[in-house]
């Protein structure tokens, strides 16, 4: 416990450090998405990272949050403090309502429903133009203010997004670290053993779905109020494969490894830019060669190829 | 020795005196299309007519002595994806103008970015609630949808053809239309009788054309772009709907032809000037840079120049207009532009002001009607 507490303070001081590197410059906006990102990535890695369920419509509880929190803002006036914590609230309790017959299901089947409900999802936003504004999205979102503090450049929000962001890795490298965590990951290994030594099986699944899908809505709030502007696009089915390739690359199982996999697909189409048309293509190229060569992760492959690459160097000196 | 190291200084200052002299010299032009994505049918030609365009000019010897150049980013039609890439161009690259993004939505969400960092941004995408109410730094080359609703509706009200049916797409240019459609049908006497949508994927509309045959209406409106309306002329032509159809300027380019193949004969369109360049008068202001911009784009990219890449044609030039009066930073810029009078563009005769940012009249549609398989003007 004592080791992960300080690799929790080194990232948290990593992370506090990183702007003044960058003196406001552009990517001080992309390291906020990163740090939305990282939320998500986290969020959707305890359902199936630890648990071992799957879901392909996390961009859906990820565009209720932003919704909701607009709409709130937006049409009826509320305080964005407010709204971010009910609009929560409220995506929690729905994911926990339709997890019972859903997480039912197992494998494919699971991917099938939640594909379902993020599309539909989806289409909601489309089709509801009184609520959302349709397709043309929703703007005059307002910025977060917090005691005179309006958070309207990128370097605050990078702050405000990632304290949140620490806060949500503590707590879930805690869960992680809990009975719950140890049952969670049981249930991943093997649900009828876990099910024998006594775990609620059943119910813990559905709860830790609608706690992914309470993170997730979080983030979206706070999308909501960072972009000032939301349009379904950003929460369509890519986006949803998106986050689960974060949570592939990055690592299953592992809350840093959803921080490696955020930031690199984040990053990663930045620094491409200057291929040009070719970027796609380098893109798709770099995600085969990850996967086929470190399938437990970034979090693990990359340790493992410094050692690699260490071993050689002894072997030579010894030869 | 010593006299080395002088005249190696004295070369070191000069090579950097030069450098700096020359690299003062261009003017940096930021642009945002979505070259891929479900919106490439709008980046693709705008970024190729931009290119196109500010190479030309660079050609023919810049712009009062400044070479033009244009840094190009694709959006993939991600509304987050324009917000940091519009921070990208106005913080590292250091733009004075930016020209784009493609749709609304996108446009939307860089307003406010492109607003606080000061630089002037010429949106091509055509939602009327970009320029409405008047943003400062915010301009629009495309068309308001509310003159080309207002060119139909013209027409019915003209022709007494006042019962519609209204079929549009479900994404933002559907949305953008319907609800022009809806709030100017008063105004020119037309009542909407049926009110019906479309997925942008659809395959087949011939349930809600069955709907709408039932309902005994004098004409069809639908919103959309490539490939939908194409599938509803298919459509109506299979059910035998003899019903007049109108459809919206998304469609206006061989494209809708060529997919809709027969059923296009006779559907008729309010259309930037464009795809009617040679049928204009030669009194016709935009005559010039009609047939300017038509030909250079099929000499460059062997296809046809449609609307859209007229748009960035139009800003691109504004830009130029705006420097060659004498402006070469954002604020001067954005001042001159919003002096524009009279400039006779692709989209139409753009007069910005004060109160007006999209600068366009009624005269920048036509209607156009299809026969034999090209756009004739409806007289």
């Amino acid at each position: 416990m004592k080791r992960e507490l300080i690799k929790f303070i080194c990232f948290s001081l990593f992370v506090m450090l990183m702007p003044s590197f960058f003196k406001g410059g552009y990517l001080m906006n992309v390291l906020v998405f990163v740090g939305i990102n990282t939320m998500l990535a986290i969020a959707l890695n305890l359902l199936l990272g630890y648990a071992g369920q799957i879901s392909l419509g996390h961009a859906g509880f990820f565009g209720l949050g932003a919704y909701l929190s607009g709409i709130m803002t937006v049409t009826y006036g509320w305080n964005p403090w407010q709204a971010m914590p009910v609009a929560a609230i409220a995506v929690g309790c729905l994911a926990y309502l339709i997890g019972f017959p859903i997480l039912k299901l197992k494998g494919h089947y699971l991917a099938m429903a939640t594909l379902g409900i993020g599309i539909i999802i989806y289409i909601v936003f489309n089709e509801t133009y009184d609520l959302t504004g349709g397709p043309s999205g929703l703007s005059g979102i307002p910025n977060l203010e917090l005691g005179g503090i309006v958070f309207d450049t990128d370097v605050k929000n990078y702050y405000l997004i990632w304290t949140f962001t620490l806060a949500v890795v503590l707590f879930s490298i805690n869960l992680a670290n809990s009975r719950v965590g140890r049952a969670l990951r049981a249930v991943h290994d093997s649900e009828v053993a876990a099910r024998v030594v006594g775990v609620n099986a059943r119910l813990l699944k559905v709860q830790v779905f609608a706690l992914s899908a309470v993170l997730s809505s979080l983030a979206g709030s706070l999308y909501a109020h960072t972009m000032t502007f939301i349009s379904p696009a950003s929460f369509g089915f890519n986006f949803s494969v998106e986050l689960l390739t974060m949570v592939v690359i990055g690592g299953l199982g592992s809350v840093y490894g959803s921080f490696l996999g955020a930031a690199l697909l984040t990053l990663l189409p930045e620094f491409l830019r200057s291929a040009n048309d070719y970027d796609i293509i380098i893109y798709g190229g770099l995600l085969v060669i990850m996967v086929m060569f470190m399938p437990g992760g970034l979090v693990r492959g990359i340790p493992d190829l410094f050692k690699k690459v260490f071993k050689t160097k002894g072997g030579a000196d010894h030869a | 020795m010593n006299c080395r190291v002088i005249s190696y200084l004295f070369v070191a200052v000069t090579i950097m005196f030069s450098t700096t002299a020359l690299a003062a010299a261009p003017i940096k032009i930021g642009g945002l299309f979505a070259v891929t994505g479900p919106a490439a049918f709008l980046g693709e030609p705008e970024r190729n007519t931009a290119n196109m365009v500010v190479d030309e000019i660079n050609k023919a010897g810049g712009v009062k002595g400044h070479k033009l150049e244009l840094v190009v980013y694709d959006t993939a039609g991600d509304a987050t994806k324009a917000v940091q890439l519009t921070t990208k161009l106005i913080k590292d690259d250091k733009v004075v103008a930016i020209i784009g993004p493609s749709t609304t939505g996108e446009t939307m969400a860089v307003i406010p970015v492109a607003e606080k960092l000061q630089v002037p941004l010429i949106s091509c995408s055509a939602g009327s609630k970009i320029t409405d109410p008047v943003k400062k730094w915010i301009f629009k080359t495309a068309q308001n949808d509310s003159l080309a609703v207002g060119r139909i509706y013209e027409y019915l009200q003209k022709s007494k053809q006042t019962n519609v049916a209204i079929l549009s797409v479900s994404d933002g240019f559907g949305a953008s239309g319907r609800e022009q459609l809806k709030a100017q049908a008063a105004k020119y006497g037309i009542k909407i009788v049926s009110d019906d949508t479309y997925g942008p994927k659809d395959t087949d509309m011939t349930v809600q054309l069955t709907k709408i045959r039932g309902s005994h209406v004098q004409a069809i409106i639908c919103w959309g772009t490539n490939p939908g309306p194409a599938v509803i002329a298919k459509n109506a032509r299979q059910l035998d709907i003899k019903t007049p159809i109108f459809m919206s300027h998304g469609v206006s380019s061989k494209k809708f032809i060529e997919l809709a193949g027969e059923a296009a004969e006779g559907i008729k369109i309010p259309s930037g000037k464009v795809v009617v360049a040679d049928q204009l008068s030669n009194s016709d202001h935009q005559k010039k840079s009609l047939m300017s911009f038509v030909k250079d784009y099929q000499k460059h990219y062997k296809t046809e120049g449609d609307h859209f890449g007229g748009h960035a044609w139009d800003a691109v030039m504004l830009i130029k207009n705006a420097v060659e009066k004498g402006a070469d930073s954002p604020q001067s810029i954005r001042d001159n532009l919003e002096k524009t009078r009279g400039f006779a563009g692709i989209g139409g005769t753009f007069n910005y002001s004060p109160q007006d940012h999209a600068g366009l009249g009624k005269d920048a549609f036509v209607l156009v009607e299809v026969k034999n398989k090209d756009w004739v003007v409806v007289k």
